[in-house]
């Protein structure tokens, strides 16, 4: 009996094993088939259907880095993620602050406005975001795509940390402020850096949401010098629609930072991207 | 003095205020201004009209519906197939065993790349040089060459190659969540069913799956809001609409204010659609309600 029982066992385990490895293969699968295809020619793409090259080509990084753009499309993606979340930062933690610790006329009322924002989906406002950035002239424009952008993420960071910012001990501020501390140096000096693992997720979650940002930028950009990474990609697909290497090198060059950022600071990202629907 | 010290609170939220008040609330006014006008995004001359254009959707555009009836099909395949799989995974990966935190790790991987990248990749993987689509090598290989089709490229079936590849990118998503659901069930709650001499299945059936109703629920409506606005990834794996065969609502408004410069109308479609969606998203704060009263 005994053994049936363990064979039984072994056995619904292989079969458990084996349904999620296959899945975890699925999933890598196709990634590790658009790394290595950057690495082969137009020639072999096709031709030769080994999953490794022959020749590892790694001058098609520097091709797709200089003459495909893609150098400039990636800091493009650098510099507007980075000031995104930058700008988020500082004026989502004041204002999730104030929510949180001080007094004023209508806190309640103007919290629960950007909860709605966050709840409310408007399908189609980049329609009426278009319209606003052509009136004041930000339209193809990096500040008109870092401001909207800095408004997307604006309602869920604010939310996130002031629910953290609520669970900080009154005693802790008081004590600061016996001390002498002005309200400004109780932001700074205590909320900021106690608050320190909910801004890693509020870095992460709109880093993440930047980088991966399409359909504004493509309304807002008619420049190509302005282009982000996402609508290069999806531009020199329908240009060079022939030159695969080089765009799976684009794809690599977009997708790898992302995948390495991801498994150093996995928790913070699964917590960042859950976040946006389950509400912490 | 309070009063003073009452207006020297409101610079901590100046800046937040500044910016969501200019790019969401008058954003979000104009688009129910404008969806009364006939407007081409460009000319001074807005003409009023009215409700004119939600006539026009309700009544007259045929292709609105399509997109709408496309959607819901995306939308059915991820609650389905998706889903079942993300929750069958989440079940698998709940019991104690080695390498729980390797698939975890993996899983999660598809839902953190850009919907470019992945249309652009899967694209690339199933394109249409001849013997070189992976999906139909495999299917010969296997001994099925009846089932080889040119996947994004037949009408009728690019809208479920879609909605495959759609799922490829979201289950892990699920699969998370669900996952968080199953850690929250009392172990002391299974113990004492199988002290009791329950079976496995009965205890599924009796324990898992209703405690874990709040959160399937959760999750279905999560993956509603998000299929349904789901258009990047149709853009990036065949290009647009192709004809009709693959349209999403968004798409239908991108096309309303870029190719036929509709302006009016493109908002009034984003209202028509948002309030569909809205509905459903008073369903999940009602669900979340339940899992926390759990």
């Amino acid at each position: 009996m005994i053994t049936y029982y363990t064979l039984k066992k072994t056995t619904i385990n292989f079969l458990i094993h084996l349904f999620l490895l296959s899945v975890a293969i699925t999933c890598l699968y196709p990634i590790l088939w658009m790394v290595l295809a950057s690495l082969k020619t137009q020639e072999t793409i096709f031709s030769s259907l080994s999953l490794i090259p022959r020749q590892f080509h790694f001058e098609n990084y520097l091709k797709a880095w200089q003459e495909g753009g893609f150098g400039r499309f990636f800091l493009n993606s650098v510099f507007y993620t980075l000031c995104v979340v930058i700008f988020i930062v500082f004026i989502s933690s004041l204002a999730a602050y104030a929510f949180s610790r001080l007094k004023f006329f209508g806190r309640n009322f103007l919290f629960i406005i950007f909860l709605a924002a966050m709840m409310i989906p408007i399908p189609g406002s980049f329609v009426a975001l278009y319209v606003l950035l052509n009136k004041i002239h930000l339209r193809n424009h990096p500040l008109g795509y870092i401001l909207c952008m800095i408004n997307v993420g604006l309602s869920m960071s604010i939310y996130l940390l002031k629910t953290f910012f609520d669970k900080i001990p009154q005693e802790l501020e008081d004590a600061a402020r016996i001390d002498g501390c002005s309200k400004i140096g109780l932001w700074w000096h205590l909320a900021l850096p106690l608050a320190k693992p909910a801004l890693a997720v509020v870095v992460i979650f709109n880093a993440l949401n930047v980088w991966n940002e399409y359909i504004l930028a493509l309304i807002i950009f008619d420049s190509r010098k302005f282009m982000p990474l996402q609508v290069a990609l999806k531009s020199f697909e329908g240009e060079f629609v022939t030159n695969y290497p080089l765009l799976m090198s684009g794809l690599t060059i977009t997708a790898v930072p992302i995948i390495i950022i991801y498994l150093l600071m996995q928790k913070y990202m699964v917590k960042g991207i859950t976040a946006g629907t389950i509400l912490g | 003095m309070k009063i003073k010290d009452n207006l020297g609170n409101y610079v901590f939220v100046l800046p937040a205020l500044v910016i969501f008040t200019i790019f969401y609330i008058i954003p979000f006014l104009w688009v129910f201004q404008l969806g009364m006008f006939d407007w081409d995004g460009i000319s001074p001359a807005k003409i009023f009209v009215g409700l004119e254009n939600f006539k026009e959707i309700f009544i007259l555009d045929k292709s609105w519906w399509q997109a709408m009836r496309n959607a819901i099909y995306i939308t059915l395949i991820a609650l389905t197939f998706q889903n079942t799989l993300a929750f069958l995974l989440a079940l698998a990966c709940n019991r104690q065993m080695k390498l729980k935190d390797w698939y975890r790790t993996i899983f999660f991987i598809p839902p953190i790349l850009s919907e470019i990248v992945v249309g652009l990749a899967w694209k690339f993987i199933i394109n249409d040089v001849e013997g070189a689509n992976l999906i139909n090598r495999m299917l010969i290989t296997f001994g099925f060459p009846q089932l080889v089709h040119r996947w994004l490229y037949e009408p009728k079936i690019a809208l479920t190659t879609v909605a495959f590849i759609h799922s490829w990118k979201g289950f892990g998503f699920a699969f998370l969540i669900f996952l968080a659901g199953l850690k929250i069930i009392p172990k002391e709650l299974y113990e004492a069913a199988y002290v009791d001499g329950a079976n496995a299945w009965s205890v599924f059936r009796r324990i898992t799956l209703p405690l874990m109703m709040p959160v399937i629920g959760l999750v279905a409506i999560l993956t509603i809001l998000g299929t349904m606005q789901a258009f990047v990834l149709i853009i990036s794996l065949v290009g647009g609409e192709m004809a009709g065969h693959t349209s999403v609502p968004v798409l239908r408004i991108l096309a309303a204010m870029r190719g036929s410069s509709r302006f009016g109308y493109a908002c009034a479609e984003g209202i028509t659609f948002g309030m569909i969606l809205v509905a459903l998203s008073f369903l999940q704060l009602k669900l979340l309600k339940r899992i926390r009263a759990a």
